[in-house]
């Protein structure tokens, strides 16, 4: 088991995710039994597991769209039942959930990021314009701002709902398969970037994904742990440089530099 | 050309340009969210409530729209039932409806005229009751999705996404149901229970062939919406036409123009 004593302490590092004992069933089916887990501030976890292992299950009980029938979630150190800061995880769900003919701009779908609870009666703002002007333009989607969603080509659309999770400037992605459906050229420019992300930005990344390759070259060749059929390869922060304080702009404005730059390709 | 000039016409002309803007604004959201077939759901239950209006001398309109009302709450129910099969739940609260509503017809069998214009519609026979109930809901409508706008979106678009975010997503569900069971009630007096589904639907149906973005959608909804809605009603009244029925072949008429312009467009 994985617990915060087993790497140096450092103050920035706090528990983001901690699953304890959690279980899961559909109609009396199991399909996640007893999972203790967390998940360190500035950890990159990547979740691997055959279909039907319970990955996006795993996954849809940590973001509070169903409810463990065993075991405890907390989430930023506070039971999820009661924690209310959700502005702070941005989820990136599976691909083409949504139907391809629905209204919707580019700049509609990440705009839509900042629609929270503190939001309800409020307007969107000028400011909200420009958080979304900004989160569009570091995934280099500016120019699509205006098309329908679903003329977007898979890695376009992927990037939007990136934008759209990064508009928050979150603490914590939760992505799921983010590259499903999308040319190998494609999946590489995304990998590259949610690395880059990963290293010079305050973030902390769960990730469900099939490809071995990526998870294993960037995370390591052993899972730190395993669950039933579900494998944990985690890079702890520790292995990274120090914790980095940054603000959304300013980690957009950089992220995108270093895109063009060249470091980064998608 | 006297009608147009006449009070009841002016009357359903006030109605339908009031429905105009609700049906479609509602009808979105529902097709959007592929429950299009609950209007007509909806709509044929409360013809059961005008029965039973009509049968115990309580204004058909109210009995139909508590009726619809129970509806929604009765189709949520069995769709947790159905889970996997949500539309079952929507197909048997539709044949319940009508089946409730035979039985009714049955047992007042005086009131067959009256009934029959709550099928096809009888737009003019509005009284101050009606346009005042339709005002109102009109005004409710309004005010909440203009106070609800972009979290609507987002619940229609990815009700996940709506969810993740601390959205109260039971409320807006609940919200939208009973907005639409008003709008549907007090709508099947104007085109009829038997259509008050395609001024639900066939305006969502036009914008997705032309609205890029949402907020395009929810204007090009409303406005093909009371363009079918005035121009139905005073083709109608000039050639002495069924109203209803003229609006709705209208909006399909407007959907196939749509439809074949674009694929010029695109074949061009």
């Amino acid at each position: 088991m994985l617990t915060k004593q087993q790497h140096q302490p450092i103050a920035c590092h706090q528990p983001i995710i901690e699953l304890e004992e959690v279980s899961f069933a559909y109609e009396q089916k199991p399909v996640i039994e007893n999972i203790s887990f967390s998940v360190q501030e500035r950890d990159f976890v990547g979740v691997i597991g055959s279909n039907g292992a319970g990955k996006t299950t795993l996954l849809r009980m940590i973001v509070g769209l169903l409810k463990p029938t065993a075991g405890a979630i907390r989430l930023f150190g506070e039971p999820i039942q009661q924690f209310k800061d959700w502005n702070r995880i941005g989820y990136v769900p599976q691909k083409n959930s949504f139907n391809p003919l629905f209204p919707a701009t580019v700049r509609e779908v990440v705009q839509s990021g900042l629609y929270n609870r503190n939001k309800l009666f409020k307007r969107v703002s000028k400011a909200d314009a420009i958080k979304c002007d900004e989160a569009l333009h570091a995934m280099k989607i500016e120019d699509l701002a205006g098309k329908r969603i679903g003329q977007l080509s898979g890695g376009q659309q992927q990037r939007a709902f990136l934008a759209r999770a990064l508009i928050n400037n979150p603490a914590l992605l939760i992505l799921d398969e983010p590259t499903v459906g999308i040319d190998t050229e494609t999946q590489e420019g995304f990998f590259h970037l949610i690395k880059h992300m990963h290293q010079h930005h305050n973030i902390t990344f769960l990730m469900v994904s099939h490809d071995m390759e990526m998870i294993r070259s960037y995370l390591g060749q052993q899972p730190k742990q395993q669950s039933g059929k579900i494998k944990f390869y985690v890079k702890h922060s520790h292995d990274l440089e120090d914790c980095v304080e940054t603000n959304l702009t300013h980690s957009l404005r950089e992220l995108r530099q270093s895109m063009e730059r060249g470091k980064v390709g998608v | 050309m006297d009608i147009v000039t006449s009070e009841f016409f002016q009357r359903a002309l006030i109605g339908g340009v009031l429905i105009g803007i609700t049906a479609p604004l509602m009808g979105l959201f529902l097709v959007l969210r592929r429950l299009s077939m609950i209007g007509d759901t909806l709509a044929h239950v409360s013809i059961a409530g005008v029965a039973l209006g009509f049968l115990i001398g309580i204004y058909p309109v109210g009995v139909g729209l508590i009726f619809a009302l129970a509806a929604t709450f009765a189709i949520e129910k069995l769709r947790k039932a159905y889970k996997t099969y949500a539309e079952l739940s929507i197909a048997i609260i539709m044949s319940g409806g009508v089946a409730l509503a035979s039985l009714l017809f049955t047992m007042g069998k005086g009131f067959n005229v009256s009934v029959s214009g709550y099928l096809f519609g009888s737009i003019y026979t509005l009284d101050t009751v009606d346009l005042l109930l339709i005002g109102i809901v009109t005004a409710v409508v309004l005010l909440a999705v203009a106070l609800h706008a972009k979290e609507l979106f987002l619940l229609t678009f990815d009700e996940d996404a709506a969810a993740v975010s601390g959205l109260p997503i039971r409320y807006f569900n609940f919200m939208i149901s009973v907005l639409t069971a008003l709008v549907i009630s007090v709508s099947i007096k104007i085109v009829g229970a038997l259509l008050v589904s395609a001024l639900l639907t066939i305006p969502a149906a036009c914008s997705l062939v032309i609205a890029r973005s949402f907020r395009q959608s929810v204007v090009t909804v409303v406005v093909i919406a009371e363009l079918a809605v005035t121009v139905g009603l005073l083709v109608a009244g000039v050639w002495n036409l069924a109203p209803g029925g003229t609006i709705v072949m209208l909006l399909i008429v407007i959907l196939l123009l749509l439809l074949s312009v674009r694929r010029r467009f695109s074949a061009g």
